[in-house]
């Protein structure tokens, strides 16, 4: 670990100024999953954690029907999927928040920290975006918003600017007659970047799609919304062809690398597998059934 | 328990709680990371970045003048090794190879390769030392995988390494070749007339097969503490299989008399052969020397994965004959193993273990042990062994489907047993082969009926030798009629109890009765490693022999107080001294008297067994394959194994579950993958993927015992085999399942969905 | 030398104080400040659970927090789980079922159990092995840890 200087600001005011005034190696600590791995192993310069778990607005997890879901930045996993609400109503955050790392990872690791930490496997951040996630950010200039899929813009990077921070993320409340579902694949069961990830977000009105999100990640800089896969969807009725279709323009969009962990060829092909899976699990949620996170 | 006659034991075949047990569920084992001593200061290593290159130079001053830092060393700071070939007892090897394995004099050979050492007062301290460390490098071209490491116009890592011809393990080298090369060693084994074998041959099938470096993957890095007083005499603190192995190469590395080298063992977080050799003792020694205080150090995964010895990957062929009803004609079998940076791989095992379970009149089997820019292998596990048999067992597996032959009943038909001689000349004695072999054929498993799409049922068998070499054991009988048992051995799982067991068996004394410790190397007669499966086989038989040593001690008590001869006395099985005329002690009263009949009695014993009893295992496995992505869920399986005697059956049951998870992670998830650098690119044990509790299902085992007539309790070995199998077996359950055979392993997700996929367009 | 910040926390029950070095992790603190070495570093980077505590009622790899965090936290290392001399009945059964060779991971995995059995005094082996799947363990092949989990949860009911 190199020399690090811990503060615990109570405010967003007081976290902002202090990443302001220390510069881009000062970093937000949440879960401290990544970052302080990162600063141990000397891999991203570190001078400075601010720790922000005695913020409130980051510890917040709320639902309104007018409001939806509002996730603080820095709410472990565990607690988002032992949420009664969040278990029923967006059922896709618990498949994410459940398999990030293994249970003491999900005891601190959170959305906020996996979303700043901007990596292309990000294992929570398909499922923001077909949840219409969005981002709230406090900086130096007040309060911004971003769409969870225009957050990460490369691997490690995203839209933070000098002395911003991700507060919560918030989500809409879910349409009637929708379903989520997030899956990856790894090759072990747990403990594991995924090879490749990928989140459906489908409303059906008897069986015909009226709205579809889909997302899919380690395929791309960074994780990534598939407009042409859920429009292959909207309009019609939910077939193999269409799934087909949605699961085939997943595949024609990503841009995988080769690397340790998978091949371009695997890669793509795992993009319209999962795709197709996400899609079906999808769609049983949409019609009530009950499908489990693992 | 398929057991054969056996005579009944009072402890032996008892599951006891182990002796250490509470400490090590409570936390206060003492592990080497765990020591602290006053003034102790902390040290870390600089390494290579680069997989081969010249130092040209190395810069300490800036990194010395650092605050808090007390030293830094290099290859300098070492006594000079000379470069030759020098025998340790349990194989020869050239010590400035050794030196430079622990610390890099003049170049580097692998990415993580040793080249400096620090010393500060806090950990911290030491690492922000290391960037201040400057070496400067000339790169060289990095030899990467044994088929390129053997071409002529391959870089050489060795500028006096030249190829020794080997006929067999025990007859001298031919000598050595002329050219410098990659290639240490060329062993060749042949037997009967293999043009003649495969003439009489109806099916002829050659395949070949890959197999990349794996790792132990203990869950404890190494460690190593060390204090070097003014009086020159040497204490290190370790986990480590082998405490007189650290104080042998400690000694030699770095020139002091064995005598001056005490190593204390400390509690050890997993070895499975790869914490044999010494990385950190000598440079921990040397900044102790140079500080005057005592030193700890500890790596850190990474260093683990990237500076330790896995084991070798391996290139072979394998050809076997068969006729059509089942008789194996002949067998031919050449492998390639990756020695990393210095000679010695395990290929003369392999070559040795590769045909070995079958009875076959003509064989030929050849090896090379072969240096590449990687680290240094080390034993792990039945070393060499799971290569070689996984190739035979995987062309076995496609002879039996050819022949439409149930592929036990096709092994059964060849197998090896009492009185087979193996290709290198020995000849089996009682062995479990055939048991072990009928064993799956019996078993629930093999019986039940297996459905379902992408399913696939395999088997295949293990051998492996097993080692007995030297252990000691010293016993004092207190006065309370307990037992102070003092042993060398390194308890990695179980070795105090199976030895005390033995003992309290010799005895005729309740198991709870015998106290054991494992003491330091100054305490205890010279042990030799906790590996080779040889523990609970050497260390028992010492455990015995100390046992008799008492009883003999204590039938001359008896007689002496009883005032009569000592063959009037006799030492019942029960533990009780019978004289005559009924008169009689149990164990406790007589303990009661010693202190003032004559004095109290040890017993002391130091055996030397060269031969050990050699194991058999076979494995099932069957598995499920998402043919979607390539990925294998293993849904049941079950080991067996001739065990000789269980000593401690759960204990036994749990060497072979964790043999088999190990070789299950090799065939289908462990590998080192390198980049074109030789850069290993998933040195974390998140990309290096051991099995996690969801990976695995409950390895069901079913224990045969053949006593071996070579032990006193017909102990066999039972660690290292049920590595053997996991690789074949579950390749050959990959090949039931989905017509692909997995050639390459470890068989990933990756690998086999670019079979399932159709083949992709020009 | 990095500045040191004086901690007060309660660390098996006990209120303690003691100073660290503001980058010593939480795992660096209990094992090189306060000398409670019962959790093991293993891999340091959150991949093998050897170093699992349980921080304010939740389960954490050790090596992943700062020690400056736990100010005011409430922290159960494996030295905290027996109390007054006795052994739990997950410790009895990890001893009586064999599901330690080594013991390494043990620590790990007996506090990860804990906190399993806190939260679900019934789990299923599906169950068991999620929530233990961040704990590895390279000896036994997890099968007698598994049952070991099962008996003391069937004896704890009980």
């Amino acid at each position: 670990m190199q020399d690090v200087t811990y503060r615990r600001p109570a405010t967003v005011q007081e976290a902002s100024q202090l990443l302001k005034d220390n510069g881009p190696t000062a970093r937000v600590l949440a879960g401290g999953t990544d970052i302080i791995v990162m600063a141990r192993e000397r891999r991203r310069d570190t001078s400075m954690f601010v720790d922000v778990k005695a913020i409130p607005e980051l510890n917040q997890l709320s639902f309104s029907a007018s409001e939806g879901l509002t996730v603080g930045a820095a709410v472990p996993c565990y607690r988002i999927y032992r949420d009664e609400t969040v278990s029923r109503l967006y059922p896709c955050l618990v498949d994410s928040t459940s398999l990030i790392g293994g249970t003491a990872i999900q005891g601190r690791a959170s959305l906020g920290g996996n979303l700043c930490n901007s990596g292309p496997a990000g294992d929570s951040i398909p499922s923001m975006i077909v949840l219409e996630g969005e981002a709230h950010i406090f900086g130096p200039n007040g309060w911004r918003t971003v769409k969870v899929e225009d957050f990460c813009t490369a691997p490690g990077r995203n839209v933070l600017d000098a002395g911003e921070l991700l507060v919560s993320i918030k989500f809409p409340a879910p349409r009637p007659g929708s379903g989520a579902r997030f899956l990856r694949f790894i090759p072990r069961n747990e403990m594991d970047i995924a090879v490749v990830n990928s989140a459906t977000n489908l409303t059906l009105d008897g069986n015909t799609v009226t709205h579809a999100r889909i997302a899919i990640g380690a395929v791309a800089p960074r994780p990534l919304f598939v407009p042409a896969a859920g429009e292959a969807l909207v309009g019609r009725p939910l077939t193999d062809e269409t799934t087909a279709a949605a699961a085939t323009a997943s595949r024609d969009a990503a841009t995988p690398i080769d690397d340790m962990r998978g091949s371009v060829r695997q890669r793509k092909h795992l993009s319209y597998v999962l795709t197709e899976r996400t899609i079906r699990d999808a769609a049983r949620r949409a019609r009530g059934e009950i499908v489990s996170h693992v | 328990m398929v057991s054969t006659e056996k005579p009944k034991y009072r402890v032996v075949g008892t599951r006891p709680v182990r002796p250490d047990g509470t400490d090590k569920v409570t936390g206060r084992a003492q592990y080497g990371a765990d020591l602290r001593l006053p003034g102790m200061l902390y040290a870390r290593v600089k390494r290579s970045p680069h997989a081969h290159a010249l130092i040209k130079h190395i810069d300490t001053s800036k990194a010395l003048a650092l605050p808090g830092v007390r030293a830094v060393i290099t290859n300098k700071d070492f006594p000079v090794a000379e470069d030759k070939i020098a025998d340790l007892g349990e194989g020869a090897a050239n010590i400035k190879w050794l030196l430079d394995n622990v610390m890099a004099s003049d170049r580097v050979l692998y990415k993580g390769h040793a080249v400096a050492a620090v010393a500060a007062n806090d950990l911290h301290t030491a690492e922000d030392a290391l960037a201040l460390i400057e070496v400067e490098y000339e790169p060289l071209p990095a030899v990467l995988n044994v088929r390129d490491a053997m071409l002529d116009s391959s870089p050489r890592l060795h500028d006096n390494l030249r190829t020794e011809e080997l006929t067999g393990l025990f007859t001298p080298p031919l000598g050595a070749g002329d050219k410098v090369s990659n290639v240490a060693k060329h062993l060749l084994l042949t037997k009967g007339d293999l043009e003649a074998g495969f003439a009489a041959a109806d099916i002829v099938l050659e395949r070949e097969f890959e197999t990349t470096m794996a790792h132990q993957g203990y869950i404890e890095p190494h460690n190593a503490t060390a204090f070097w007083n003014k009086d020159g005499e040497l204490t290190v603190w370790t986990s480590t299989q082998g405490s007189f192995a650290v104080r042998d190469q400690v000694s030699m590395l770095l020139q002091l008399p064995v005598s001056k080298v005490k190593v204390v063992p400390m509690e050890i977080g997993g070895g499975f052969g790869g914490k044999i050799p010494v990385y950190l003792d000598p440079p921990a020694a040397v900044l102790s020397r140079v500080t005057g205080q005592p030193v700890k150090m500890w790596m850190t995964r990474e260093e683990v994965f990237e500076g330790t010895g896995p084991t070798s990957g391996t290139a072979s062929r394998v050809k076997i004959g068969v006729k059509r009803d089942g008789t194996i004609t002949a067998m031919e079998a050449h492998y390639a193993y990756e020695a990393g940076a210095y000679p010695g791989s395990p290929m003369a095992a392999g070559v040795m273990c590769a045909t070995a379970p079958y009875d076959v009149e003509n064989v030929l089997v050849e090896g090379w042990d072969v240096v590449v820019n990687k680290p240094k292998v080390a034993a792990y596990r039945a070393p060499g062994a799971y290569q070689a048999e996984f190739a035979v067992e995987s062309v076995l597996d496609e002879l039996a489907q050819q022949l439409e032959m149930d592929a036990v009943d096709f092994r059964l038909k060849n197998a090896a047993k009492e009185g087979t001689r193996r290709v290198d000349g020995a000849v089996f004695g009682p062995v479990g082969n055939i048991q072990v072999l009928e064993a799956i054929k019996n078993s629930p498993h093999y019986k039940s009926e297996l459905s379902g799409e992408h399913r696939g049922r395999g088997v295949a068998i293990g051998f492996w030798f097993n080692v007995g070499f030297e252990s000691s054991a010293y016993a004092s009988v207190n006065p309370d009629g307990r037992i102070s048992l003092v042993i060398g051995s390194a308890d990695i799982g179980g070795t105090r109890a199976t030895i005390a067991m033995q003992l309290a068996e010799t005895l005729g004394i309740p198991y709870e009765d015998v106290h054991p410790q494992v003491v330091d190397t100054d305490s205890i007669g010279f042990t030799g490693v906790t590996g080779g499966s040889r523990t609970a086989f050497a260390g028992g038989w010492a455990a015995y022999e100390c046992a008799m040593d008492i009883r003999r001690q204590m039938v001359a008590r008896a007689a002496q107080i009883w005032e009569t001869d000592a063959d009037k006395v006799a030492y019942d099985a029960d533990g009780v001294i019978r004289g005559p005329e009924g008169k009689q002690f149990t164990f406790k009263e007589l303990a009661a008297q010693l202190p003032h009949t004559g004095g109290q009695i040890q017993g002391r014993a130091d055996v030397s067994p060269m031969t050990a009893g050699p194991a058999f295992a076979g494995h099932i496995a069957d598995v499920e394959v998402d043919p979607d992505t390539g990925k294998v869920t293993v849904l049941r399986y079950t080991a067996i194994q001739d065990v000789g005697t269980a000593v401690h059956p759960s204990y036994v049951e749990g060497q072979i579950q964790g043999g088999a998870a190990q070789g299950i992670g090799m065939a289908l998830s462990e590998e080192y993958f390198y980049d074109g650098n030789g850069v290993m690119r998933n040195a974390s044990l998140l990309d290096y993927r051991i099995p996690t509790t969801l990976d695995l299902p409950m390895i069901e085992t079913i224990l045969v015992e053949v006593p071996n007539p070579g032990h006193p309790y017909g102990v066999r070995g039972v660690g290292e085999v049920p590595i053997v199998p996991p690789q074949a077996t579950i390749s050959n359950a990959i090949a039931d399942a989905i017509g692909v055979r997995p050639r390459n392993l470890p068989a990933t997700p990756r690998v086999l969905l670019e079979e399932l996929l159709p083949p992709e367009k020009p | 030398m990095s500045s040191r910040v004086i901690i007060n926390t309660t660390i098996n029950g006990e209120p303690m104080e003691f100073l660290v070095d503001e980058r010593d992790s939480l795992l660096e603190a209990l094992r090189e400040r306060i000398g409670l070495t019962g959790s093991k570093e293993g891999c340091n980077n959150g991949n093998c659970g050897a170093c699992a505590v349980i921080m304010d009622g939740r389960l954490v790899n050790s090596c992943c927090v700062m020690a400056a965090e736990v100010q005011g936290a409430n922290i159960t290392t494996v030295e905290g789980l027996a109390t007054g001399g006795e052994l739990t009945p997950l410790q009895d059964a990890f001893l009586e079922d064999a599901a330690l060779q080594c013991g390494i991971c043990t620590p790990g995995f007996l506090v990860a159990s804990k906190a399993l059995l806190d939260f679900n005094p019934n789990p299923s082996e599906y169950e068991i092995r999620y929530w233990l799947a961040g704990n590895l363990c390279r000896c036994t092949g997890y099968d007698k840890i598994i049952r070991a989990v099962q008996h003391a949860a069937t004896q704890m009911r009980a």
